[in-house]
C-alpha cells in the first residue's frame, strides 16, 4: 500500500511544473495552521464562557484574559502564515 | 459605519490604478499586493487614477568595514518617523496640561483620556508584572505601546503604510526588548546570578551528570532567550501584514472577476461587504497587538528580575 502511494507520487511528480509541490505544501500547511488556531481559540472560548457562567461577577477579568490568550495563540498560527507565504514566493 | 468602507475604498483606489493598467489581460493581483505591502522609495497619493507621487531620495550606501548600510528614507521609514512625531505631538502637550493643573482637579479632554490609558498601563501591566522598581520601566513600556499603536493605526488611514508590516521594524523593536530584558537581568541578579540563568545546574548533582546537563541545556537556554523576542517580532509583523493582505486580496478579487466572470456588477458590493468588518477588526487588532507587545515585554522583564 505504501509502495503504491510512493509510486503514485513519483509518477505524478514526473509531469508537474517545478515548484508546484512547494505551493501545495504551502496551501496544506496554511490549512492545518488554521485548523490548529480554530481548535485552540475554541478551547479558550469553552473555558471562558464556562467561567463566566459559573461566576458572572468575574466576567470582566475572564474576558480580558480570554482576549489576550486568543491573541497569543493566533500569533502561533501566524508563524505558519509567514512560513507559507515564504514558501509560495520563494519556491 | 461609513468610515471603514471609505477607508477600504481608498485603499483599493490605489489598487485600482495598478491592477487596471493590465487592460485586456488578467490583473496582476499578486504584484499589486507586493507593491502595497512591501517597502518602496515612493509615497503615492492617487485617487481614481489621478494624483501625485512623492519620490523619496535614495542616498548612496555607507560602507562600514564589511557592512553596507543604506540609510535612504523609504516609505516605512517615513511613516516610522511620522508615528514618533505623533507621539511627541500628543504627549508633550498632555504632560504640560497635567503638570499645570496639578493633582487636585482632573485634566480635561485628551489629557484625561491619555492619563486614563497611562495609569491603566502603569498599574495593571507594568507594576503587576515587574513588581518593585517598576516605575523605572514605565516610560519605556508606555512609549513602546503608543509608538507601536500609532504605527499600526497609520497603516489603516487612507494613503498610509504600516511600518510594523515590515519585519525589520518589528525586529528592531524585538532587539530592543532583548537588550532591555538581558541588561535588567544582569543588573538585578548580578553577574553570577545572570550566568546561572544560562548555565543552570541543580544543586547536589553528580559532577559528570552536571557536565552532561550543562552541555545539553546551555544551547537550549540560549535559544530560549532568543526565541521570546523572535516570537514578539513575528507575532506583530504577521498580524499587521495578514490584515492588509486579506483586505487587498478581497479588493483585488473585484478586478479579477471583472475580467473573467459573468456576474461582475455584484462583486464590488460583496467584496466591500467582506472588507468592511475586516477593517474594523484591523483597528481592534492594532490596539491589541500593541498592548500584547508592551505587556509581554514587561512580563519578560519581571520574569528575569525574579529568576532567583
Amino acid at each position: 500500500m505504501l509502495y503504491a502511494m510512493l509510486a503514485f507520487f513519483q509518477d505524478a511528480g514526473a509531469g508537474m511544473a517545478p515548484g508546484s509541490l512547494g505551493q501545495l505544501g504551502a496551501g496544506i500547511g496554511m490549512g492545518l495552521a488554521a485548523i490548529g488556531a480554530g481548535i485552540g481559540i475554541g478551547q479558550i472560548g469553552n473555558g471562558a464562557t464556562q467561567g463566566i457562567a459559573r461566576q458572572p461577577e468575574a466576567a470582566a477579568t475572564i474576558q480580558t484574559a480570554a482576549i489576550i490568550l486568543a491573541a497569543l495563540i493566533e500569533g502561533v498560527a501566524l508563524f505558519a502564515v509567514v512560513v507559507a507565504i515564504i514558501y509560495k514566493f520563494v519556491a | 459605519m461609513i468610515l471603514p468602507n471609505l477607508f477600504a475604498m481608498l485603499q483599493g483606489g490605489g489598487a485600482a490604478a495598478e491592477a487596471a493598467h493590465e487592460a485586456g489581460e488578467t490583473p496582476d493581483v499578486a504584484g499589486m499586493l507586493m507593491h502595497h505591502l512591501l517597502d518602496s522609495h515612493e509615497i503615492e497619493f492617487e485617487l481614481l487614477g489621478r494624483g501625485f507621487v512623492i519620490h523619496l531620495p535614495e542616498w548612496a550606501p555607507i560602507h562600514l568595514g564589511g557592512l553596507t548600510i543604506d540609510l535612504s528614507p523609504t516609505k516605512h521609514v517615513v511613516f516610522l518617523m511620522l508615528a514618533a512625531l505623533l507621539c511627541l505631538l500628543v504627549f508633550v502637550p498632555v504632560a504640560g496640561a497635567i503638570r499645570r493643573k496639578g493633582t487636585d482637579k482632573a485634566p480635561g479632554g485628551i489629557a484625561n483620556a491619555m492619563e486614563a490609558l497611562v495609569v491603566y498601563f502603569r498599574d495593571e501591566v507594568v507594576r503587576r508584572n515587574i513588581g518593585h522598581g517598576a516605575d523605572a520601566y514605565t516610560p519605556y513600556i508606555l512609549t513602546l505601546f503608543f509608538f507601536i499603536l500609532f504605527m499600526n493605526l497609520l497603516g489603516i488611514v487612507p494613503f498610509g503604510a504600516t511600518a510594523t508590516g515590515n519585519f525589520m521594524v518589528t525586529g528592531a523593536l524585538a532587539i530592543l526588548t532583548l537588550v532591555l530584558v538581558e541588561v535588567s537581568g544582569m543588573v538585578a541578579l548580578g553577574f553570577n546570578g545572570y550566568m546561572k540563568t544560562i548555565f543552570y545546574v541543580p544543586p547536589g548533582l553528580h559532577p559528570v551528570m552536571a557536565v552532561v546537563m550543562l552541555i545539553i541545556l546551555t544551547p537550549v537556554e540560549i535559544m530560549g532567550k532568543l526565541a521570546k523576542p523572535f516570537a514578539l517580532m513575528v507575532r506583530l509583523f504577521a498580524n499587521m501584514m495578514a490584515g492588509h493582505t486579506l483586505v487587498l486580496s478581497l479588493l483585488g478579487m473585484i478586478f479579477l472577476f471583472a475580467t473573467i466572470g459573468p456576474m461582475r456588477h455584484g462583486i464590488a458590493v460583496a467584496s466591500l461587504a467582506m472588507v468592511w468588518p475586516i477593517m474594523i477588526l484591523e483597528v481592534f487588532v492594532a490596539f491589541l497587538q500593541a498592548y500584547i507587545f508592551a505587556m509581554l515585554t514587561s512580563v519578560f522583564v519581571g520574569l528575569i528580575r525574579h529568576a532567583h
